[in-house]
């Protein structure tokens, strides 16, 4: 045999002298002939089929793996990862008032509550949570809710548009663009806000915001109206939904699941009454709960939830016009120098600021100087804190070694938790139904993976 | 105190931390350390004390914890001073060491025992702390009961770098499955016992483990306007 033809696979007789009283595995003796000829006898046929994680209804980029025995699926499971981002990792390397702006990138449907529950966590590590001026609780308050029926809508929208019906997808766009245009008046951007800082907030309310909120506010609810007749009685949506994606008090229990899903349960689980945070406990409203279990049920308490969100951005709205005061916390070594607001060529700044720093006090200049290169200083130790975001519980575990940077960010996802409960959700249904329960999660990737 | 002597011998004040934990130090006054420091304050040494063991009574509800854990654990596989190393109450939150061939056992006394029923878990999250020479790594759960009007509890359980054996809890709470993966995936914490421990993010063939400090965060530098600005790891840092 010439070097050109040598059989590559061939074992050579190195190989043959290692392999000399090992153990050799063959697929063949036992009952493996029993086990084959009792298959082809069945016809039976293993089909795996790859779903995403570049699929319309991946909610972004999920992978499902689905073994499927006709249009049965007996075996789901998820692959997840392809939007990981370093999110936490790149935290560690700038500053505690820095990471908002990471961490409002994670789940880009709810980046309020991103931010809120990070600025929280912070603010636990400094032990000021409770010098948080009255008026930033409550604008936190009102774009969280107003967030909420943001990303309920998108939830609702995209899960109609994978079974099929445009048009609800239209109306929950249409509606979510009144709350886009609020949060582009209040903080400059549609997401991704970098708004809430440690402290507070990042500048006082732009004039006529409020109104704005108060005109929004019954045009938000006449489209959920619109949105809920729909959908509510809907025999096609009820066809797709009913006694779809079931998942009992038990199951959520047992795999972490929480927010809509764990109330449709009947659980009334819900971190604003329990563990108030930013004042909720002023609030007047109500936990909507369900306990069918299914997916239709999850779209009903969406919809209830979105009810009672338009409730506490109304009273958020009126508390604001009796509470006047700063929206950042008195500490100077913590708060941003600048009282920094909408100018008229719609840039944030603060003309007196400048005008102060660059002209006559050189100490108020290096100050901001420090703090805005440098940042502040947070206590060693660690701090948990959880917001109710519009998927579950959102918690965020910071640890600091005294310096200017988190020493540690982690995220608790609830669409990463919840998105555990696929499997749970899909097997023994019907491949149609995948699509619905997936949606009825409401996992965001960007969430999942950070 | 200008008595310190004296005070050596009166027990410490409840709710006091007496000993903080030494997790490291910083020099100069400044923390920058690329630059030559004129001020005179370059020789000044700051330790990274963290929150010590607390005293009873530990305040709130901790203490109905500590005690209703301590009657759980009788007559499992260890006893409460055998499996707890210490308790640290700081910032109005309970952290228990555990010690990490009992973190089964006291989760378990932690989800089923009627007056504790911690029956969710929120997920393990990782800390490496490179300094801390034997208890390198760190495993950090976050536990609520909803059943008692949610309170909170963390438990930290700690292994060495050159042995990252935890024991997995998925079988006392399966919502630790992905969790698990996840740290596993970035800090390369092995849970034994995990039904199938394999990478929740990256790649099955990574390389590394990328939450870890010794890992790299990576980057290139960027010209902007004609000026470059390194990557983030490279900049100036003041701590």
């Amino acid at each position: 045999m010439t070097e050109e033809t040598r059989d590559i696979y061939a074992t050579s007789e190195a190989d043959a002298k290692d392999a000399e009283g090992a153990h050799v595995y063959d697929a063949v003796g036992g009952d493996w002939d029993a086990i084959v000829d009792e298959a082809s006898s069945l016809h039976e046929e293993r089909i795996v089929v790859n779903m995403g994680p570049q699929h319309p209804s991946s909610h972004g980029v999920l992978r499902m793996i689905l073994e499927l025995d006709g249009e049965s699926v007996t075996e789901a499971k998820v692959g997840v990862g392809y939007l990981h981002t370093g999110i936490e990792k790149s935290m560690e390397f700038r500053t505690w008032t820095q990471g908002v702006t990471f961490c409002t990138r994670m789940d880009y449907l709810t980046p309020l509550f991103n931010e809120t529950a990070y600025c929280l966590a912070v603010e636990k590590l400094l032990g000021i949570t409770d010098q948080i001026p009255e008026r930033a609780s409550i604008i936190r308050v009102l774009l969280m809710e107003l967030n909420r029926i943001g990303s309920h809508l998108v939830a609702l929208a995209t899960g109609g548009m994978e079974i099929g019906a445009t048009t609800i997808m239209t109306i929950g766009f249409r509606e979510r663009e009144r709350i886009l245009a609020i949060f582009e008046m209040i903080t400059g951007l549609r997401m991704n806000h970098g708004y809430i800082r440690p402290g507070g907030v990042a500048q006082a309310l732009p004039p006529g915001a409020i109104d704005k909120v108060h005109d929004a506010i019954p045009l938000i609810r006449r489209g959920i109206g619109e949105l809920e007749k729909l959908l509510n009685e809907n025999p096609l949506v009820k066809g797709r939904m009913v006694n779809v994606g079931y998942l009992d008090l038990t199951g959520c229990m047992a795999l972490g699941v929480t927010g809509p899903m764990l109330r449709t349960t009947g659980l009334p689980h819900d971190l604003r009454k329990s563990d108030p945070y930013c004042g909720y406990e002023n609030y007047e409203f109500d936990v909507p709960v369900r306990d069918t279990c299914d997916a239709y049920g999850r779209m009903r308490v969406r919809f209830d939830e979105m009810y009672e969100s338009l409730k506490i951005a109304e009273q958020a709205a009126d508390k604001l016009q009796k509470t006047p005061g700063p929206v950042m916390v008195e500490d100077k070594k913590i708060a941003w120098p600048a009282q920094l607001a909408i100018g008229t060529d719609g840039m944030g700044n603060s003309l007196d600021h400048i005008r102060e720093i660059m002209g006559t006090s050189m100490e108020s200049l290096i100050h901001h100087f420090k703090l805005v290169t440098e940042g502040f200083r947070v206590p060693p130790g660690q701090a948990y804190a959880a917001v109710e975001s519009p998927k579950g519980e959102l918690g965020v575990h910071v640890v600091s070694d005294g310096g200017t940077r988190p020493y540690r960010a982690h995220f608790r996802e609830p669409s990463f938790n919840n998105l555990q409960s696929f499997s749970a959700l899909c097997e023994g249904g019907q491949l149609g139904d995948v699509v619905v329960a997936v949606a009825s999660i409401d996992p965001v990737m960007g969430g999942v993976d950070r | 105190m200008s008595n310190a002597g004296e005070n050596d011998n009166v027990p410490a004040a409840p709710g006091a931390n007496p000993d903080p934990v030494v997790m490291g130090s910083r020099l100069g006054m400044f923390g920058v350390s690329d630059g030559g420091d004129t001020s005179g304050y370059g020789g000044l040494v700051a330790h990274v004390l963290f929150p010590a063991a607390a005293v009873r009574p530990y305040g709130g509800y901790f203490d109905e914890i500590a005690d209703h854990l301590e009657r759980a654990l009788v007559g499992g596989s260890a006893s409460y001073a055998q499996a707890i190393e210490r308790v640290v109450v700081d910032r109005g939150e309970m952290t228990i060491f555990v010690a990490r061939e009992h973190i089964l056992g006291v989760a378990r006394a932690l989800r089923d025992d009627p007056m504790l029923r911690f029956e969710m878990c929120l997920g393990v999250s990782g800390v490496h702390y490179p300094q801390e020479t034997g208890r390198e790594l760190h495993a950090v759960y976050h536990l609520l009961s909803i059943t008692n009007g949610g309170r909170r509890v963390r438990l930290e359980v700690t292994c060495p770098d050159d042995d990252r054996h935890i024991p997995s809890i998925v079988e006392v709470y399966p919502a630790n499955d992905w969790n698990e993966r996840e740290t596993w995936d970035f800090f390369g914490i092995v849970f034994d016992g995990h039904p199938a421990l394999t990478r929740m993010f990256m790649p099955d063939d990574w390389q590394g483990h990328p939450q870890r400090k010794d890992y790299p965060l990576g980057g290139i530098p960027v010209e902007y306007k004609g000026a470059t600005v390194p990557p983030p790891d490279e900049r100036r840092k003041y701590s």
